[in-house]
C-alpha cells in the first residue's frame, strides 16, 4: 500500500506556479529524494507535505487518507510527522533535552517515556552526554544531528528533510549520508529529503523526482534517472548527461533502430520510430579500433584524474561537441572513430527541429 | 486542538478520517488573536480618534455643515495660538538643528574620552520631562537663579522671568528637542562609508571641505528628517508652553486646548477638537514631509566600514563639554539648587541649603499618592502593552494580512500625534458612560490608563516586531510539526526570543509614562494625580520649591531607571537604549 500519494498538486505565489499539478506515489518506508535546481518548487512541494503552506489545488494523501484536498487540508500540528530543517529550526532557549522533550510534552507522554525517548534518540544519533548543552554550544553537524533527534523522537510514520546538508562542510555530508541511511534503515520511515545535488540524492534515496520549473518531470530509482531517463531534461541533469537529435527507424521489445550521422545503430529505449534523443553519459563512449556509430574531431583535452578527458566535435552530428575519457594525448584536429556502449533513445517533440534543438542542446551544455 | 485530543503514541496507519480545517483560511486561534487586537485597538484608539473627527466636524450652532470647525478657524484666539505655534516651533527647530548637528558632528568626527557618558549626557534633555526641564530652566534664568546670582548675573529682582517669552519657550524646546536631531544626524554619519572620505583625502582635499562637501551632503535629508521630527514634537509640547506661555501671556494651540477645556469644561469639547486637527494637520504635513525627505532626497550609500573618528582636538572637546554642560547640567544644578532651598525668595548658600523641602513635599499625602498614581500607571501600561505587543507583533509577523498592517499603521497614530489631541479623543470617547456597563471611565485613574495604553503601545510593539520579524520563521514551523497549537507557541516558542525587546520596550513606557504630563494634564482628576501634574500645580500655585523638590525626586527615579536599563543591556537587543547606539 503506497505510504505518500500526491494528485495534480499545484501551488502558485503571485501568480506564480511554484508546484504545477505535481503527482507521485511512494511506498512505506522508502527514502525519497526531491531533487532539482533552487527555485523549482521542491521547497514548497515538501512544505506542503508538511502541511505548512496549503495546496491551490489537487490531492494529498498519507495512507489513503487525504490531509489536504477539496475538503480541506489538515495541519501540520496534527499530521504526526517530523521535520529537519535548512537551518535546523532548533529552539535557542532550550537545551538539546529541552528541545527533544518539546514534543513529547505537547504529546502528553508520561515523564519516565519521556527520559527513555530522549535517551534513545540521542543515542542513536550519537549524542549521549550533550543533553544539557545549548545549540549554540554545539558544532554545525551535533546541531543537525539534534534537529534529527528531535524529529525521531515522537516516532513519526514520515520524516521530512528540507536541504539538511546545505550548511555543512563536504567531509561532514558524507558523514551525516551515512547516518541518515544508517537511521532510515534502522525506524523503518519514509524520509522525504529536499536537496539540489543530485550526487547526494543518488546516494542515499531509494527514489528520487526530479523536478524543474514546478512540474515532476520523472520519479523513479536512481539507476532509472540514470539509465532510463523519460525526459531530455533529466537525461541532460542526471550525471552530466549528453543528447544527441537521432531518427528513431523501428522499435521493438525495447530496442530501437536509429539513424545516427548516416549510419544505423541499435540502442535500448522505448522511443516509438520518429524524432528521438540519444541520451548517454562520457562513459558511455570509448574510442573504437575501427569505424563505431560516429566519428569526431578532437577539439580541446584537459587531463584529469589520470585520464585526458576530451572535447570532441563530432561529424555529421548537429551538435557543438561532446565529451568523453581518452587514455592518451591527441593533438586537436585529430580524428577519431566513437563507439557507444549503452545509452538510451526516448522520443523527441516533433516540432522542435532538429536545427533548434541543436542550438538548445549548446546553450544548456 | 486536534493535537491535544489524538492518541499519544503516534501510529504509522490512521484507521479514522483526521478533521480538516478548510483550505486558505488561518486556524482559528490566529481569528480570536486577531479579533482581541483588532478589539483593542478599535477601544484604546479608533474609537476616541473617531469622535475627535465627529465633533470638530459638527455642524455649528446655526447648522450650516461643518459651521463650528468654521466659526474657530475664524476667531482671533485661534490665530493668535496658530501664530504662536508656529513662532516658537519654528525658532526652536532652528535651535534643535544647529546644536544637534553640531553635537553630532563634533560627536562622529573628533576622538573623545568618556563618550557614551557624553552621548547620554546630550540625549538628558530628551530623557527629562518637559515640564521638569522647563522648570530647571526658569530657575536658572529666573530673578532668584542660584547660579546666574551667585554670578552676578540674574536679573534684578521683581523683573519677569525673560524666558516666560517666545524666544524663552523656542529656547527650551530647542534645548529639549535638539536629540531628535542628533540621534538622526548621528545615525547617519555612521552609516557613511569611510572610504568615501578617504577617497576625497587622497586627492588632497582639506578636512573643513570633506565635512562640509562631502560629509554634510550625504547626511543632510537625514538632518532634514531630524529636524522635522523635531518641528512635530514642538508642535505637541504642552510642558514648555504651559509653564513658560501662561505666565507670559504667549498662546499656543496646546495651552489654548488646555486653558478652554479647564475654563469651560466639556462644553468646549467641540470648538478645542477643531484646534486639535489643526494641530494633528501640521504633525502630519511635517511627517509626511519628512517621509518624502528620506525617500526622494537621500541617496543610497554603498555598505562599507563607518567614520571612525580619527583626529583629536583638545580645544574642540573643551567645547563640546562646555556647551553640553551648559544644556544638560547647569539648568538640573539649578533645579536642586532650588530645591535644596527651604522656601521661595531665599538666597542659595551653605547655610540656607537644607532638605527642608524634601521632607515637606514628602509628607505631603497628595504627592504621595501622585507617586504612588505614576508607578501604578506606568507599570500597568507597560504590563499591557507587552501583553498586547506579543501576539500582536506574531500576527504582524508571521500573518500578515490587510487588516493586520492597517492595524499596525493606526497604533502609531496616537504616538506621533500630540499628547493634547489624544487626550481630548479620550474625552470625548470615554466622558459618556460606556454602553454596556453604564459608568464612565472619566474622572478615574481607567482613563489615563487608556489614554497612556493608545500613547505608548508602539514603544514595546516597535522592537517586539523588529525583534519578531528578524526571528527565523522555522522555529515557530518546528513547533507546529511536532505538534504545539498555537497558545503554547506563543508562549513557548515565540515569547523567549522576543523576551528581550519587550523587556526594552516596557523598560522605555515605564520611563516616558512616569513622568507624563501631556495627556495627564486634560484627564487627571481630585485623587489620581500624576507626577507631572503635580510639579505643574505646584510650579502653577508659586511654590516653586516644592516643585523643584518633586521635579528632583521624580528625575531621580527616571535616572535610576535608566542605570537599571544600563546595567541590564547585555541581555537587551542592540540599539534598543538611545544612549548605547
Amino acid at each position: 500500500m503506497p505510504h505518500l500519494v500526491a494528485r495534480n498538486l499545484t501551488k502558485s505565489f503571485d501568480g506564480v506556479r511554484a508546484v504545477d499539478q505535481v503527482s507521485f506515489a511512494i511506498p512505506d518506508g522508502a527514502f525519497l529524494a526531491l531533487l532539482g535546481p533552487s527555485g523549482c518548487g521542491k521547497t514548497t512541494l515538501l512544505r506542503m507535505i508538511a502541511g505548512l503552506e496549503d495546496p491551490d489545488a489537487g490531492e494529498l494523501l498519507f495512507d489513503d487518507v487525504a490531509v489536504a484536498g477539496p475538503r480541506g487540508t489538515l495541519p501540520p500540528e496534527a499530521r504526526r510527522l517530523g521535520m529537519v530543517f535548512q537551518s535546523y529550526a532548533l529552539w535557542p532557549h532550550m537545551t538539546v533535552r529541552g528541545n527533544i522533550e518539546f514534543g513529547l510534552k505537547v504529546q502528553k507522554l508520561p515523564a519516565a517515556e519521556r527520559r527513555r525517548r530522549i535517551e534513545e534518540v540521542l543515542e542513536v544519533v550519537g549524542l549521549s552526554g550533550h543533553a544539557a548543552r545549548r545549540p549554540h554550544e554545539l558544532s554545525g553537524g551535533q546541531r543537525q544531528r539534534v534537529a534529527l533527534a528531535r524529529s525521531l523522537a515522537l516516532r513519526p510514520g514520515l520524516i521530512l528533510l528540507d536541504e539538511p546538508l546545505a550548511n555543512l562542510d563536504a567531509h561532514l555530508r558524507e558523514t551525516m549520508l551515512a547516518e541518515f541511511r544508517r537511521i532510515h534503515s534502522m525506524t523503518g520511515a519514509t524520509f522525504v529529503f529536499v536537496t539540489h545535488d543530485q550526487e547526494e540524492a543518488m546516494a542515499v534515496a531509494t527514489h528520487v523526482a526530479v523536478m524543474n520549473r514546478g512540474r515532476l518531470e520523472q520519479v523513479g530509482t536512481p539507476e532509472d534517472l540514470y539509465r532510463r531517463p523519460q525526459t531530455e531534461s533529466v537525461a541532460r541533469f542526471i550525471g552530466r548527461g549528453r543528447t544527441l537529435p537521432v531518427e528513431v527507424m523501428a522499435s521493438q521489445d525495447g530496442l530501437c533502430t536509429i539513424a545516427l550521422a548516416g549510419g544505423v545503430l541499435k540502442v535500448a529505449g522505448l522511443a516509438p520510430p520518429g524524432p528521438g534523443w540519444l541520451c548517454f553519459h562520457a562513459s558511455d563512449l570509448s574510442r573504437a579500433p575501427q569505424r563505431g556509430p560516429f566519428a569526431g574531431e578532437v577539439v580541446n583535452q584537459l587531463f584529469q584524474n589520470g585520464v585526458y578527458a576530451t572535447e570532441l566535435a563530432p561529424l555529421g552530428v548537429d551538435v557543438e561537441t561532446v565529451s568523453l575519457a581518452l587514455p592518451e594525448r591527441l593533438a586537436p584536429g585529430t580524428r577519431i572513430e566513437v563507439g557507444l556502449s549503452g545509452g538510451w533513445v526516448i522520443a523527441r517533440a516533433p516540432s522542435a527541429a532538429p536545427a533548434l534543438t541543436g542550438a538548445a542542446a549548446r546553450s544548456s551544455a | 486542538m486536534a493535537a491535544d485530543t489524538a492518541p499519544s503514541r503516534p501510529e504509522p496507519s490512521r484507521p479514522t478520517p483526521p478533521r480538516l480545517r478548510r483550505a486558505g483560511r488561518s486556524g482559528g486561534g490566529e481569528q480570536a488573536l486577531l479579533l482581541l487586537v483588532l478589539a483593542y485597538v478599535a477601544f484604546t484608539t479608533l474609537w476616541p480618534l473617531a469622535k475627535l473627527f465627529a465633533a470638530a466636524l459638527q455642524p455649528g450652532e446655526d447648522g450650516s455643515p461643518l459651521g463650528l470647525m468654521a466659526e474657530v478657524l475664524a476667531s482671533r484666539a485661534t490665530a493668535r495660538a496658530l501664530w504662536g505655534t508656529l513662532a516658537t516651533s519654528g525658532l526652536s527647530v532652528v535651535l534643535s538643528t544647529v546644536l544637534g548637528v553640531g553635537l553630532a558632528f563634533a560627536v562622529g568626527l573628533i576622538r573623545l574620552r568618556g563618550r557614551t557618558a557624553l552621548v547620554f549626557l546630550i540625549l538628558t534633555p530628551l530623557l527629562i520631562p518637559s515640564q521638569t526641564m522647563a522648570l530647571a530652566w526658569i530657575e536658572l534664568a529666573g530673578a532668584n537663579s542660584p547660579i546666574l546670582g551667585a554670578l552676578g548675573l540674574a536679573p534684578p529682582p521683581g523683573t519677569a522671568n525673560p524666558l516666560y517669552s517666545v524666544s524663552g519657550i523656542a529656547l527650551v524646546m530647542g534645548v529639549e528637542h535638539m536629540p531628535l536631531v542628533f540621534l538622526a544626524t548621528r545615525a547617519a554619519l555612521r552609516a557613511v562609508p569611510a572610504d568615501l572620505v578617504e577617497a576625497a583625502r587622497v586627492i588632497g582635499v582639506p578636512g573643513p571641505r570633506i565635512a562640509v562637501g562631502i560629509v554634510l551632503p550625504l547626511v543632510a535629508p537625514s538632518i532634514l528628517a531630524g529636524a522635522l521630527l523635531a518641528f512635530t514634537a514642538a508642535i505637541g509640547n504642552f510642558g514648555v508652553p504651559a509653564l513658560l506661555g501662561i505666565p507670559g501671556r504667549v498662546s499656543v494651540l496646546t495651552t489654548l486646548i488646555y486653558q478652554r477645556l479647564n475654563g469651560f469644561g466639556p462644553s468646549a469639547a467641540g470648538q478645542v477638537a477643531v484646534l486639535a486637527l489643526i494641530m494633528a494637520a501640521l504633525v502630519g504635513l511635517a511627517l509626511a514631509l519628512r517621509g518624502l525627505a528620506l525617500r526622494r532626497l537621500a541617496a543610497p550609500l554603498p555598505a562599507g566600514r563607518p567614520l571612525e573618528p580619527t583626529r583629536s582636538s583638545p580645544v574642540g572637546e573643551i567645547v563640546l563639554w562646555l556647551v553640553v554642560a551648559m544644556i544638560a547640567v547647569v539648568p538640573l544644578a539649578a533645579l536642586v539648587m532650588t530645591a535644596l532651598l527651604p522656601a521661595v525668595g531665599v538666597r542659595f548658600g551653605a547655610e540656607t541649603a537644607s532638605l527642608a523641602q524634601f521632607a515637606a513635599v514628602i509628607a505631603n499625602a497628595a504627592v504621595r499618592r501622585a507617586f504612588a498614581n505614576s508607578l501604578l500607571l506606568a507599570l500597568a501600561c507597560a504590563g499591557i502593552a507587552v501583553a498586547v505587543s506579543v501576539p500582536f507583533a506574531y500576527l504582524v509577523a508571521r500573518r500578515p494580512g490587510r487588516l493586520v498592517r492597517a492595524l499596525d499603521l493606526v497604533v502609531e497614530a496616537p504616538w506621533v500625534i500630540p499628547g493634547t489631541v489624544v487626550a481630548l479623543g479620550m474625552i470625548l470617547a470615554f466622558l459618556p458612560p460606556l454602553p454596556v456597563l453604564g459608568v464612565s471611565l472619566y474622572g478615574t485613574l481607567a482613563i489615563l490608563l487608556v489614554a497612556y495604553l493608545a500613547r505608548f503601545l508602539p514603544l514595546v510593539l516597535r522592537p517586539v516586531t523588529a525583534a519578531a520579524q528578524t526571528a527565523d520563521p522555522s522555529l515557530e514551523e518546528a513547533a507546529r510539526i511536532v505538534g504545539a497549537g498555537l497558545p503554547r507557541r506563543l508562549a513557548f516558542i515565540f515569547l523567549p526570543g522576543v523576551l528581550p525587546a519587550a523587556v526594552a520596550g516596557a523598560l522605555l513606557v515605564v520611563m516616558t509614562a512616569l513622568n507624563e504630563l501631556t495627556l495627564s494634564a486634560l484627564l487627571w482628576s481630585s485623587g489620581h494625580e500624576t507626577i507631572g501634574v503635580m510639579v505643574f500645580a505646584l510650579q502653577y500655585e508659586g511654590n516653586s520649591t516644592a516643585a523643584a523638590a518633586v521635579a528632583v525626586l521624580s528625575t531621580a527615579l527616571l535616572f535610576g531607571l535608566c542605570a537599571l536599563a544600563n546595567a541590564g543591556a547585555r541581555w537587551l537587543p542592540d540599539r534598543i537604549l538611545p544612549w548605547r547606539q
